[in-house]
């Protein structure tokens, strides 16, 4: 009886056309991953006030649960009873507007990272773009926007200057992000995130950031700078500009800009997981290829997204520590670094990634190996 | 069954919906916001322009991923709206003074203006009308990075390079404004 109905139901399922499968599944991925994505800024939140107070000496909140973790549970609850309040004078669209316009964009640029191989024959990714490294590029290059109405909405000076400081930052670091990634399109010989990392998975010296170092570290460097960290955190200078853009805003909005520079910085750390260091596998046997479509290979597909996230989560530490280490940057020190030191590396980087590559291609044919 | 599920990919979402709707869908957004570009009737803010200029530039970069040039889609969104757009509106925003400035005009220049825009119009129409029945696309263009690329080094190698030659006049321009002035007083 169990039986036939099991049968009847698998039959049923077989049935459903497959676009509602692929939708679906489609659905599962989103939610799943921006649920993660959300848990991981929470956390990140108490990773950092944990690491910072350690780093000063102190204990940082750990009153709330065991080791402070229910802190982002009551953060969120202080941040959804405060009164919402809009200051007087602000252009009310833009002032809306701004914070949803810095975290959407922070998580659209989940839609094209493999976060895993597959789990049974469904690859983890929630759209496997040919041109998915270029779509990063073009989110991220969106979430200026957002800073940019911050300041302009509060029409106050203050917001004002920080916002102009940070857009400033972020188009001119967005310049030498796009350039030092080139020698990767070039070594993995596709811009799709999928195919960088089946082109590293090989072996372990296929890791983009054993190939590449100098686009790592660039990478790094601007990823710094994209999210507004320190040593790049000009809009919020609170010496200078009482805190930037985040004077005017309280309350949910307030938590949203704060949200989103942590969904970015977890972003960033994927991003770089993805091209430098091998994605979801590791060079051990089982790890290194696709999972295969079998019961195994469904456990194997866990464990690479376990991988993943660990690798993430190890760049995210690596993130929070840079800031409690370093000072600010002054924002001419911070242009002339972007222009006059980055972007000509950058540039050095690909040319010499061309050569390379290009000598190499000439001693094959020449020697016809 | 789950060997099957591999075809599908995200695409399939343009084979359910109607491309048709998909595309008027776009289009009018591009038109609705071209014209708050030009006239906006709530605000003649500069700001307001720009980032219906965006809305709009968004709007087409939709119709290239609808093409399936999706190379294109994603660099019309990194250069113009993330690149041009965005220093347009830097320059507005740094001339802030001005915004309170009040467009006015005088009646020859509101002639002139009907005329240009009448004259553009029926050139406009005149094409559309001449405008051949939409004819099935022969052979399928590849709009991915490497079709492009090889395009780019092969067939159109000389405006190629002609447009990066000019944008390095425009690089040299700028380098010679913004160097101080060595004759005259210092700065």
């Amino acid at each position: 009886m169990i039986g036939e109905l099991l049968y009847s139901f698998l039959d049923w399922l077989k049935q459903i056309p497959h676009f509602w499968w692929w939708l679906a599944f489609t659905l599962v991925k989103i939610g799943a991953a921006i649920g993660l994505l959300l848990g991981m800024v929470a956390y990140t939140v108490v990773l950092e006030r944990r690491v910072a107070s350690f780093i000063q000496d102190r204990l940082g909140p750990n009153r709330s649960g065991p080791w402070g973790l229910l802190q982002p549970a009551c953060d969120g609850i202080k941040a959804f009873l405060k009164e919402d309040f809009i200051p007087g004078g602000v252009h009310r669209f833009f002032y809306w507007l701004a914070p949803a316009a810095l975290m959407v964009p922070a998580m659209m640029t989940l839609a094209v990272i493999p976060f895993g191989s597959n789990i049974g024959a469904q690859p983890m990714v929630i759209a496997d773009l040919n041109v998915g490294l270029l779509y990063t590029f073009a989110v991220v290059s969106m979430s200026v926007y957002g800073i940019v109405l911050a300041g302009y909405a509060a029409n106050s000076k203050y917001p004002f200057i920080g916002g102009m400081r940070a857009s400033a930052q972020m188009i001119s670091y967005e310049g030498t992000m796009g350039l030092s990634i080139i020698p990767i399109f070039m070594l993995a010989g596709s811009a799709n995130l999928s195919a960088i990392i089946a082109w590293q998975t090989t072996s372990p010296f296929h890791w983009g950031i054993i190939q590449a170092p100098i686009s790592a570290l660039l990478f790094f460097i601007a990823t710094l700078a994209e999210s507004n960290r320190t040593p790049f955190d000009m809009a919020e200078a609170e010496q200078e500009l009482a805190g930037g853009y985040n004077v005017e805003y309280g309350a949910m909005k307030f938590a949203l800009f704060f949200m989103a520079e942590y969904a970015s910085v977890i972003m960033g750390s994927a991003i770089f997981v993805t091209l430098f260091l091998g994605g979801w596998s590791l060079p051990l046997p089982w790890l290194n290829a696709p999972a295969a479509d079998s019961w195994l290979g469904i456990l194997i597909g866990f464990i690479h997204i376990g991988i993943f996230l660990a690798k993430t989560a190890c760049m995210v530490f690596l993130i929070v520590w840079v800031r409690w280490m370093l000072p600010r940057l002054r924002f001419d020190q911070l242009m002339d670094l972007g222009w006059r030191k980055m972007m000509p590396l950058a540039l050095c980087n690909i040319v010499f990634y061309a050569v390379l590559l290009w000598g190499i291609a000439m001693f094959r044919k020449v020697f016809e190996l | 069954m789950w060997e099957t599920l591999t075809n599908y990919n995200w695409e399939n979402l343009f084979s359910i919906l109607p491309g048709a709707l998909v595309f008027y869908v776009l289009a009018g957004l591009a038109i609705l916001f071209g014209i708050l570009v030009v006239a906006n009737p709530f605000s003649r803010s500069p700001i307001n322009s720009g980032l219906s200029l965006l809305a709009t530039v968004l709007s087409l970069a939709g119709m290239s991923v609808l093409l399936h040039a999706y190379f294109l889609a994603a660099v019309q969104v990194i250069v113009y709206a993330g690149a041009v757009l965005i220093l347009f509106i830097f320059v507005l925003m740094l001339s802030r003074k001005e915004m309170k400035m009040v467009f006015t005009s005088t009646r020859i220049r509101y002639a002139v203006g009907t005329v240009v825009a009448l004259a553009l119009a029926c050139l406009l129409l005149s094409i559309v009308f001449q405008m051949p029945a939409a004819a099935p696309v022969k052979e399928a263009v590849d709009g991915t990075v490497p079709a492009i690329g090889r395009l780019l080094v092969t067939e159109y190698l000389v405006p190629f390079e002609a447009i990066s030659v000019l944008l390095l006049a425009a690089i040299v321009g700028v380098v010679h404004l913004s160097k101080p002035n060595t004759k005259g007083e210092s700065k």
